[in-house]
């Protein structure tokens, strides 16, 4: 734990695609009523932050391969699964494969040859969605690989708030892994927060590619949240801000245990003038090895950027290892960052305790604290379930 | 409402405190004097339960239990309060966040209480994160009134205070005490509010200033982790400026 690390050679963990099987992806889809879905499977997708029984948000469902659910109930809004979208509107092929590279690597690759499945969301112009779309991408089946395609398309003047939950029924030692890709047009003052939750079963390998586009005066916001224990995961979008004036935030919420190992990251490409970012991110390692990286890179002059990467360690055994990098290529922009592990101050603990608020209390609202500070504007809906575990490590002492 | 027998408390196996016997009647206000060092805030600490000390012998009696082992959650509970000197940050946790563990207060109470105490910009700040002197101190009042413990423990409520904070921190500890005349229950005449008071407090100083402020009972002074004298708190602050604490060494009565 003490030694010190090269950049160069940071542990990566591989994963042997041949031990999964591949589903195929079937032609006709086969609507199943999500209201009907067993009692277990709607808590599992709600601590994933999707709620089935919510009927005014879009709604998608694919289990494995399989698109099993979809209802638009917004006007302006389009979601459909990707192999449908791409057979409707030929023209989605420039799109496709376009932010993102099948030669990027193996597991990228793998996706490319073969059969994929996963949501296209179109927002049409002017449109401002009041209601989320929520996305449900469950892994229900044992040694199954899913290979995810999503493609999202917010045109000039749309907005809209895009909540994604990941998450795995139990699968056993043999586990499952998720391939996702996902490639993101965000247009002329369009504004999109993509929220995602990752709540799998401990057993579950995890490599997540996702590329977004951003042109002139538009926004994204990241906000991902990874909660459970899960096997090994690694992804690390990017955002090329190409328009000026384009904003791009990225907000992380990691929490890892023992035997978890955690590779996630944020990149920004200023590209435009103007363009500004901030990548945010907390990680409570109660276990487990957790990478956090970060990059900014400042291509043209005029733009601004921040990362901040800040850690907890609630127990021996535990490593955070921050990766924060500022890549500067022009004389005027400004870009900083800061990096912090630590772990939870005695003196807090007690400051609180002589408020009258018992250990367990006086830990979950530190940690609570520590997750939320700086996170601006954090969905509600996340936030129940980091509550909950937040009291739930505050349980278990520190 | 609170007693001290015979109290010693060593740190990492060496002793600080050093037999201590300490008695807060009901609705009395007792200062603790002694210079830096001398155990002032160890001795709070203990009372709450609070520290990496070990009690080496005595016991501390709180509303006629022995609170020596309770938790110090507990032992808030059952009305103590504190306000530290230097308390620490909390990144994202806020005075709104703790005061929902502070007990019976409503909004309309909040609200006016933070205005008195000009806090109103600082309640949904991570607490104490860049906060002044007198924010600090302020703050900490807030949680104190709004805690209304019966005994309040007051470590050092001067210190980086300027003049114009000295008057309103003053206050806030009269108000908490119950000294103030609005603060008096039911217009009740004097000599049944002093029967019926029952806030006190136990005031750490090191400079003596808030006696300006507070009327006060009863003075000690520790030194060297003992209490070596005791008595008028003006006469004691008199002499300790005007001769230092090697004064009260000197007329040890303690002995």
């Amino acid at each position: 734990m003490s030694k010190m690390r090269n950049n160069e050679v940071v542990e990566k963990k591989d994963i042997d695609l041949s031990q999964y099987k591949v589903e195929k992806v079937p032609e006709y889809i086969s609507e199943v009523d999500i209201k009907k879905l067993p009692e277990v499977e709607k808590s599992i997708l709600l601590h994933a932050g999707v709620d089935l029984e919510n009927d005014k948000a879009d709604t998608f469902l694919m289990k494995n391969q399989t698109v099993v659910h979809k209802a638009t109930r917004q006007s302006g809004v389009e979601l459909l699964d990707t192999n449908e979208a791409l057979a409707k509107y030929p023209e989605l092929k420039k799109l496709h494969w376009k932010l993102i590279d099948p030669n990027t690597d193996k597991y990228t690759k793998f996706v490319y040859d073969n059969p994929e499945s996963g949501y296209f969301i179109r927002v049409k112009k002017g449109t401002k969605a009041i209601f989320p779309i929520q996305s449900c991408l469950f892994l229900e089946t044992p040694s199954v690989v899913q290979n995810v395609h999503n493609l999202i398309i917010l045109e000039e003047n749309s907005s809209v708030e895009i909540l994604t939950g990941c998450t795995s029924k139990e699968l056993g030692k043999d586990g499952g892994a998720h391939l996702g890709i996902t490639e993101i047009y965000i247009g002329k003052n369009a504004s999109l927060t993509y929220s995602m939750v990752h709540n799998w079963h401990e057993s579950v390998r995890v490599r997540s590619r996702t590329a977004i586009y951003v042109e002139e005066n538009g926004t994204f916001i990241s906000n991902y949240v990874l909660l459970k224990k899960v096997k090994d995961i690694q992804m690390n979008p990017i955002a090329y801000l190409k328009g000026r004036a384009a904003r791009a935030r990225f907000n992380s919420i990691l929490l890892s245990y023992p035997g978890s190992f955690i590779d996630v990251g944020s990149r920004v490409v200023l590209d435009a003038p103007d363009t500004s970012s901030e990548i945010i991110s907390r990680v409570v390692n109660k276990g487990g090895k957790v990478i956090a990286r970060g990059l900014i890179s400042g291509n043209v002059s005029g733009v601004k950027g921040h990362l901040e990467c800040q850690g907890l360690i609630l127990e021996d055994g535990g490593e955070i290892y921050t990766i924060p990098q500022l890549n500067g290529l022009s004389p005027d922009i400004m870009l900083s960052h800061e990096a912090a592990v630590g772990k939870i101050a005695r003196e807090e603990v007690e400051y609180l305790m002589a408020r009258g608020i018992n250990e367990t209390d006086a830990v979950g609202l530190i940690i609570r604290g520590f997750l939320y500070e700086g996170l601006e504007n954090f969905p509600n809906v996340l936030k129940q379930e980091i509550d909950r575990i937040s009291d739930e490590l505050g349980a278990k002492g520190y | 409402m609170l007693e001290i027998k015979n109290l010693s408390i060593a740190i990492d196996g060496k002793e600080i405190l050093h037999n201590i016997n300490l008695r807060i009647e009901n609705g009395k206000v007792v200062i603790l004097f002694g210079p830096n060092g001398s155990g002032k805030t160890s001795l709070l600490m203990a009372i709450i339960g609070l520290g990496n000390y070990k009690i080496t012998s005595g016991k501390i009696i709180f509303k006629d239990r022995d609170i020596t082992n309770l938790p110090t959650h507990e032992r808030i509970k059952l009305g103590i309060g504190v306000m530290f000197q230097r308390p620490p940050t909390i990144k994202g946790v806020n005075i709104r966040d703790i005061a929902k563990f502070l007990g019976n207060y409503n909004e309309e109470e909040f609200r006016s209480l933070a205005k008195l105490l000009k806090v109103e910009h600082l309640l949904e700040r991570s607490i104490n994160m860049g906060f002044s002197g007198g924010e600090i101190k302020r703050t900490e009042l807030l949680q104190l009134l709004l805690q209304k413990p019966d005994l309040s423990l007051i470590d050092e409520p001067e210190s980086g205070v300027d003049v114009e904070n000295i008057n309103l921190v003053g206050e806030a500890i009269k108000k908490l005490l119950e000294k103030t005349y609005t603060a008096y229950s039911n217009n009740l005449p004097m000599k049944d509010h002093h029967k019926k008071r029952k806030s006190s407090g136990l005031i750490i100083t090191h400079t003596g200033l808030i006696l300006e402020h507070i009327p006060a009972d009863e003075g000690l002074v520790l030194v060297e982790g003992k209490i070596v004298c005791k008595g008028n708190p003006y006469e004691i602050f008199d002499t300790v400026k005007n001769k230092g604490f090697n004064e009260c060494l000197k007329c040890a009565i303690m002995k």
